[in-house]
């Protein structure tokens, strides 16, 4: 990823204009223009979302529309707040997502180690189990896992929705990967010194997890807190909602309400994944990128 | 540097035999003592993932099998049913339709993915400053951190035909109002527009890392050669990206079969069943009608259908990957 800066910012003074455009095909100015326009496309909904947030329902819907309102009110948040329970359904996202995150980073990290650093019987086929697992979507196994719940007594609780997802077989893959890539000279010159299996773990190797780790706290944190499937299956009451499905009852209700209330939701559900992108986009572009190149 | 200079000066060959025989007898007691303690801790470290993925994956996918030949509605006490619902379900219409639909849309929403993103990747790829690239980059991957059903929400009003944006800006370019979100065609390509729009930032990602792995060499040496940019692009830097390509192309189709969020949010199937995809019916069969035994046959199929697809892929990959 960070290779990209070898290739940057280099200015083209010593090509001609004519040779840059044999090899690109099209003039750099063309090129980025055309960019341009397309990144413009792309946060085009989001920013139309955020600046009719800020209307008066009068003018929701005028066209052209404006990017800056004409007069800005914070009347339709307040509306979030009256007609939903923005804070509670913030809580039980933050509760889930957060649970599942930090439940991902243990089972990963050590069945990530266990298979990267360990040596036990049935190693191989676990693992190909755990591989397999990967290919095997959600949708299909939802109707048993959904009768698993019943019977623990776990459906229509948070609990439901965190138990299932800790359990992460691609964090487990991605861990291994990474401890995998960590010297093995360091554990041996360890055991050398006298440290045992767990000493070596917990010493040597797990300090030198935490980028790993992030990958599968930062994935994890960006799929369930945007999940909406499995939430609409398991919680029936309006007190155990997430973020995304209170969003969605919101429009249910929009017979009567406004388009900027609705709006003003979304823009809300968005800022934590916001914050999450800016802080860990790193992280989350390497783990989206591996996801699909270690497949 | 020093250290290893001298080293083969230290005392090492005068050790007694007796000294390094008895060293070397201690060393495999504890040797067999820590394999001991490594499966332990092996056992240990691996059952929080082992124990959680047979009980919510393994056992769901036999469980599935099972209760596709069952007929239950949860109150009543399951009945065998051997293959009928198979039998129901692949006669149902409504059924048929979604497996058609969900192939339809897997079409148009890979292909488009793909096209989208390869061509912003190569153009990223492009010189420009730094910042800018990041910039770009930023752009084109902020919407896979978004949640898809809101951004169904939010498209829900995008796509209205008499006041919606997207019909105001093609109006702009003397494009006619499309009735997207009450006719058949323009449902189904909202659809695909809503969902596209949100992923093709992986496959972009996917794309710009490929690029970034083929050498900048080969690029120097075409053009050096003559080679021109589409041409180029075309007879150099396609064979060179297709590993990623098949990368990209079976994580999209995997994750377009099971679409769900869009078709749900943004035109709850309709009009009619246009829009009516696969994983749709499965949950209106199940936990809307409580035919579980119906829904899972339909998961099964579905999953049969998944796995042939990238069976496919990979069969057909061997005659177009080529891998460096």
């Amino acid at each position: 990823m960070s290779t990209s800066s070898l290739s940057g910012s280099v200015s083209g003074s010593h090509t001609s204009p004519a040779l840059s455009r044999v090899r690109h095909g099209l003039a750099p100015w063309a090129r980025i223009a055309g960019l341009a326009l397309c990144s413009l496309l792309t946060l085009g909904p989001v920013i139309w979302t955020v600046s009719t947030s800020l209307r008066t329902p009068a003018e929701s819907f005028d066209l052209p529309p404006k990017i800056f309102p004409a007069d800005p009110t914070v009347d339709a948040y307040r509306g979030v707040f009256d007609q939903i329970d923005v804070w509670l359904y913030a809580l039980n996202s933050t509760l889930v997502t957060a649970l599942i995150a930090v439940g991902q980073m243990i089972t990963a990290g050590l069945a990530g180690y266990a298979f990267a650093r360990l040596e036990f019987r049935f190693k191989k086929p676990l693992f190909a189990l755990v591989l397999a697992t990967m290919m095997v979507p959600l949708q299909v196994t939802i109707v048993p896992v959904f009768l698993e719940l019943r019977a623990m007594g776990l459906t229509d609780t948070l609990l439901g929705l965190v138990v299932p997802a800790f359990p992460t077989a691609f964090g487990t893959f991605l861990m291994r990967q990474y401890f995998l890539g960590m010297p093995k000279d360091l554990g041996e010159a360890a055991m050398i010194d006298g440290a045992g299996p767990w000493r070596v773990f917990r010493s040597v190797y797990a300090p030198l997890a935490a980028p790993g780790l992030a990958i599968v706290g930062v994935l994890a944190f960006n799929y369930h807190w945007n999940e909406f499937f499995r939430p609409l299956i398991l919680e029936t009451s309006t007190e155990n909602l997430t973020l995304p499905l209170g969003l969605v009852s919101l429009q249910g209700n929009l017979g009567t309400g406004s388009i900027s209330v609705v709006l003003a939701g979304v823009v809300l559900s968005m800022i934590p994944a916001v914050v999450v992108f800016a802080v860990g986009q790193r992280p989350l572009r390497e783990g989206i990128t591996s996801a699909g190149v270690n497949r | 540097m020093t250290n290893t200079e001298i080293r083969p000066v230290r005392p090492e060959p005068t050790r007694t035999r007796k000294t390094r025989h008895t060293r070397k007898a201690s060393e495999s007691t504890t040797t067999t003592a820590r394999t001991r303690g490594a499966r332990l801790l092996a056992v240990l470290f691996l059952a929080p993932a082992v124990v959680g993925i047979v009980v919510f994956t393994v056992v769901p996918i036999v469980g599935s099998v099972v209760l596709s030949l069952f007929q239950w509605d949860v109150i009543e006490d399951p009945r065998w049913a051997g293959v009928a619902n198979y039998r129901g379900v692949l006669t149902d219409s409504t059924v048929l339709v979604s497996f058609r639909n969900t192939l339809v849309f897997m079409v148009l929403a890979v292909a488009l993915q793909l096209l989208i993103a390869l061509m912003l990747a190569i153009a990223v790829n492009g010189r420009m400053p730094t910042w800018l690239r990041s910039v770009f980059r930023s752009a084109f991957f902020f919407p896979l951190v978004l949640s898809a059903a809101s951004i169904s929400v939010v498209m829900k009003y995008l796509f209205n035909q008499d006041f919606g944006p997207v019909n105001w800006l093609l109006g702009t370019v003397g494009i006619p109002s499309v009735p997207w979100l009450t006719s058949e065609n323009g449902a189904m390509s909202a659809v695909v527009l809503a969902y596209v729009w949100q992923q093709f930032g992986f496959s972009f990602l996917l794309f710009v890392g490929g690029l970034n792995n083929i050498p900048k060499e080969v690029h120097e040496a075409a053009s050096l050669d003559g080679a021109s940019g589409v041409r180029k692009h075309l007879a150099i830097t396609l064979p060179l990206l297709s590993p990623t390509l098949l990368v990209a192309s079976v994580v999209g189709i995997i994750n377009a079969l099971q679409v769900f969020e869009q078709p749900y949010v943004l035109t709850a199937g309709g009009p009619g069943d246009s829009t009516r995809t696969v994983v749709m019916v499965i949950y209106e069969t199940a936990f809307e009608q409580l035919r579980f035994g119906e829904a899972s046959a339909v998961g099964v199929l579905l999953f049969v259908l998944i796995m042939a697809v990238t069976a496919l892929q990979f069969r057909l990959s061997r005659r177009y990957v080529h891998y460096q």
